[in-house]
């Protein structure tokens, strides 16, 4: 942007773009390929790969742009604003998200594993007591469930750990301490990295060693699917920060402007709040 | 629906020296224009068509089930094949005919009616649409792999819905894909309302269209992730050996209706409340009268978008809750009632006295209001919970909500077109075919669904291919309606291509009633407008 200095007056509104419609290929070949991947036909790998290649290279290019666009000086406070509403009501349907298999693991925990030891269930199955953590009523193989305080409290340690750092990063960037921004976000991403490490150690020795599994159940279900789910998050999370360090060494974000940094350390710190979640509800009681 | 000449003069004197450096030269040509657009208003037109044409695809449907319901016995398909097209009826009509259909009203009005020069996130926005092409095309090629597409209902119940074929995945991969596409164009719209109206237009001041979707949008966030969450689960019951619906694993089927009405509750209110708006614009306009208790109505929006999230059980007061939680479910779906009357009563005193007159828009909400109420009143009986057990799953249901979606949702998106028409065009549509298409509709739609009220009460099941021969004559004369309102929707079409294409020069503000921004701005609306925001005293 060079000569325009009335630029910042009206809401940016991006010219016409392919992004959108690559974005849509790339869903059109990752609805089939994951439809008929879960199916076992050949092909559906295949189109799964096409469709998370384009989609990768969408998320690069329309970033990439959005990267551009900001440093190119385009978006003013109104259109900084928005952003910071459209992150906050995205952030609120992820936990959304998280809220509907909280809401399952209640379910069971509260309801239905009671209900399946109570009298009129006594026909059906005799034996169950109905505690938890339980595999239901018609298991055949038995688990030892995830105690607290090993790996989950060392992983609880790490992730708020890394909400100190990133905080840290925000404050030196705000007061313009860019050594202090890098070496603090590296921190940070480097406490992600350590922690999905010791989540993939993790449920490798509940397969082996403590026979617990995606099918053991109510409580494997939901063990699986609410950590899955979380290191997915803190997956996206660390990328997320990597991008944001590659772009703070390159110069980026000043102590005013620097919406990019924000959203995503809320969306880092919001991926740590679902932990203590997780480590209370799921690990703890 | 717009041949939306760019070339066109901009609404008050803000021309194109004014930013907007990227758009100087006007649209791309040709198919490009569509597939990459950021305008607000080319991405409402696409809304709007495609909404039209899953109507049409959902409406074959309705067809097949209705031609294989005229006479008792079995006629013409499969009950497989039966099953199936009631339940892609339901899924395309909500998903794929009705919400896109408010999304492309929102995406043409809203900019224009609070002053905004687009949508917050105008990319991204267009993203939003581009994704229902592939999700639609996911839901109608289920049909031609094996196994058919899913047929357990569009409600995706287990445990008939672990046990189907493909077709199962492919409607499962289709509603992530429409949940992430509602969930952008809802953060799209709830940050247009809250950072983009025009200096001087406080939230009071908004007109009550914009009212409705800032409050469907905030349902979408609620509830949409929730939806995406239960299918992900269903397919992991059904793929990857997880145990949430199964109770030998300590799960409960019954905990998928739980989680799956949580959102789909205050879905139907998603697909309402928008038309609450439409009509809450139409009336005072063609009554030359304020909007009666404006303030009333925004609150009475707001409180049924509350309620609608602490009712979900009423659909399901027969598979066994405790006597307590089901009166909770009562009580608190009767007190929806309060709300919605509310702004029965507020469209009616509008009225009163008004200088009324009797355009097509106008008809259109006064056969909601009609119509709409009669569904209201029979969903406050499904929601006495010793009637809702004689009537779950009969026609009764089937004639309340289709009393509420069709003549409340479908009738109120109707008057919003030819309510806006003039505005998205610049010409006036052909008042007679309009007049026409409203009576055939309103005729045909009432002897399709009233006499379902009374197969439902004498007991005649839903999604049934065959019944006994008591409910064969009323059948009949629903089949009937059913064929002559989906081919009345033929003058709508008509009405609109037409309208299009030509026909009397509309003003600036054909509706001398009216008073929101957008009769502000010229007919057509011009490409870009309120590029400088219009200032509200």
């Amino acid at each position: 942007m060079s000569h325009e200095s009335s630029q910042t007056d009206n809401y940016y509104i991006p010219p016409p773009s392919t992004y959108p419609m690559i974005g849509s290929i790339a869903l059109f070949f990752l609805g089939f390929g994951a439809a008929f991947s879960v199916n076992s036909l050949p092909i559906g790998k295949g189109l799964l790969a096409i469709g998370f290649s384009i989609l990768f290279y969408m998320i690069f290019v329309w970033f990439r742009t959005v990267a551009q666009e900001s440093e190119a000086g385009k978006f003013n406070k109104q259109v900084d604003m928005s952003f910071r509403w459209g992150m906050s009501w995205f952030i609120f349907t992820e936990v959304m998200f998280f809220a509907a298999f909280f809401g399952a693991l209640y379910y069971m925990r509260v309801l239905s594993v009671p209900w399946l030891a109570d009298l009129e269930h006594k026909i059906l199955w005799p034996d169950f007591t109905g505690g938890w953590p339980t595999a239901g009523p018609g298991a055949s193989e038995k688990f030892t469930p995830m105690g607290p305080w090993g790996l989950p409290a060392i992983n609880t340690a790490l992730l708020l750990t890394s909400g100190v750092t990133c905080t840290w990063a925000h404050w030196a960037l705000k007061l313009n301490k860019r050594g202090q921004l890098n070496l603090s976000l590296f921190l940070t991403i480097a406490l992600g990295i350590t922690f999905l490490a010791c989540q993939i150690y993790e449920y490798g020795h509940a397969y082996s060693e403590l026979n617990l599994k995606l099918t053991s159940g109510a409580y494997g279900a939901s063990f699986y699917m609410l950590t899955g789910f979380h290191g997915f998050h803190v997956t996206v999370g660390t990328i997320m920060l990597i991008v944001i360090l590659c772009r703070c060494l390159s110069g980026h974000f000043t102590p005013e402007h620097h919406f990019g940094f924000e959203g995503v350390a809320w969306y880092w710190h919001f991926v740590d709040v679902v932990w203590l979640g997780l480590f209370i509800f799921v690990y703890l009681v | 629906m717009a041949a939306v000449h760019d070339d066109h003069a901009h609404g008050h004197g803000h021309g194109h020296e004014h930013g907007h450096d990227d758009h100087a030269h006007g649209p791309p040509k040709g198919m490009m224009r569509w597939l990459t657009t950021t305008n607000h208003k080319d991405i409402g037109t696409m809304y709007l068509w495609f909404s039209f044409s899953m109507f049409i695809v959902g409406g074959l449907m309705a067809f097949g089930i209705r031609a294989e319901l005229f006479q008792p016995g079995m006629q013409l398909m499969t009950p497989e094949f039966f099953n199936s097209l009631t339940t892609n009826h339901g899924l395309i009509m909500v998903f794929g005919a009705i919400m896109p259909a408010f999304v492309g009203f929102a995406n043409w009005q809203v900019p224009m009616m609070i002053g905004a020069p687009d949508m917050a996130f105008a990319r991204m926005n267009n993203w939003s649409f581009w994704l229902l092409p592939p999700a639609a095309l996911l839901l109608v090629s289920a049909f031609f792999v094996p196994g058919g597409a899913g047929a357990g209902g569009w409600t995706f119940y287990p445990p008939l819905s672990v046990q189907m074929g493909m077709g199962m995945d492919m409607m499962i991969f289709a509603v992530h894909i429409l949940g992430a596409s509602s969930i952008m164009g809802s953060i799209n719209i709830i940050t247009t309302i809250l950072n983009m109206r025009a200096p001087g237009m406080t939230l009071m001041k908004m007109p009550l269209f914009v009212w409705t979707w800032l409050i469907t949008a905030y349902l979408l966030v609620l509830v949409m992730p929730v939806l995406a969450g239960t299918v992900t689960m269903l397919l992991t019951d059904r793929h990857f050996g997880t145990n949430f619906f199964n109770a030998a694993g300590g799960g409960d089927p019954i905990m998928f209706q739980h989680i799956f009405w949580f959102f789909g509750h205050p879905e139907v209110y998603i697909m309402i409340l928008p038309a609450f708006g439409i009509i809450s614009e139409i009336l005072p306009t063609f009554s030359r009268k304020p909007l009666f208790g404006y303030s009333s109505m925004v609150y009475a929006t707001a409180s049924i978008a509350i309620l609608s999230c602490i009712v979900w059980a009423h659909h399901m007061f027969t598979v066994g809750m405790p006597v307590t939680a089901q009166l909770f479910f009562m009580y608190a779906t009767m007190l929806i009632a309060v709300p919605t009357g509310v702004k029965v009563f507020n469209w009616t005193a509008t009225m009163w006295q008004g200088s009324m007159s009797f355009e097509t828009p106008m008809l259109f909400a006064i056969g909601f209001i009609f119509l709409f109420t009669i569904g209201g009143f029979s969903g406050v009986v499904c929601a006495v919970i010793p009637v809702d057990i004689q009537v779950q799953e009969t026609y009764y249901v089937i004639a309340h909500f289709h009393y509420v979606l069709v003549s409340g949702s479908l009738f109120a998106l109707f008057g919003g077109v030819y309510y806006w028409l003039p505005k998205w065009t610049g010409h006036m549509y052909d008042e007679s075919l309009g007049k026409l298409h409203f009576w055939l509709s309103m005729v045909f739609f009432n002897v399709t669904f009233f006499v379902q009220h009374f197969l439902g009460l004498a007991g005649m099941p839903r999604r049934v291919p065959d019944y006994a021969l008591q409910f064969a004559d009323f059948n009949m004369i629903s089949s009937i309606g059913a064929f002559g309102f989906g081919l009345s929707q033929l003058v709508f079409l008509t009405v609109v291509v037409k309208c299009i294409r030509g026909g009397k020069k509309a003003e600036a503000k054909p509706w001398d009633g009216a008073t929101t921004l957008e009769w502000d701005l010229p007919s057509p609306a011009p490409y870009h407008s309120w590029v400088t925001p219009p200032v509200v005293k």
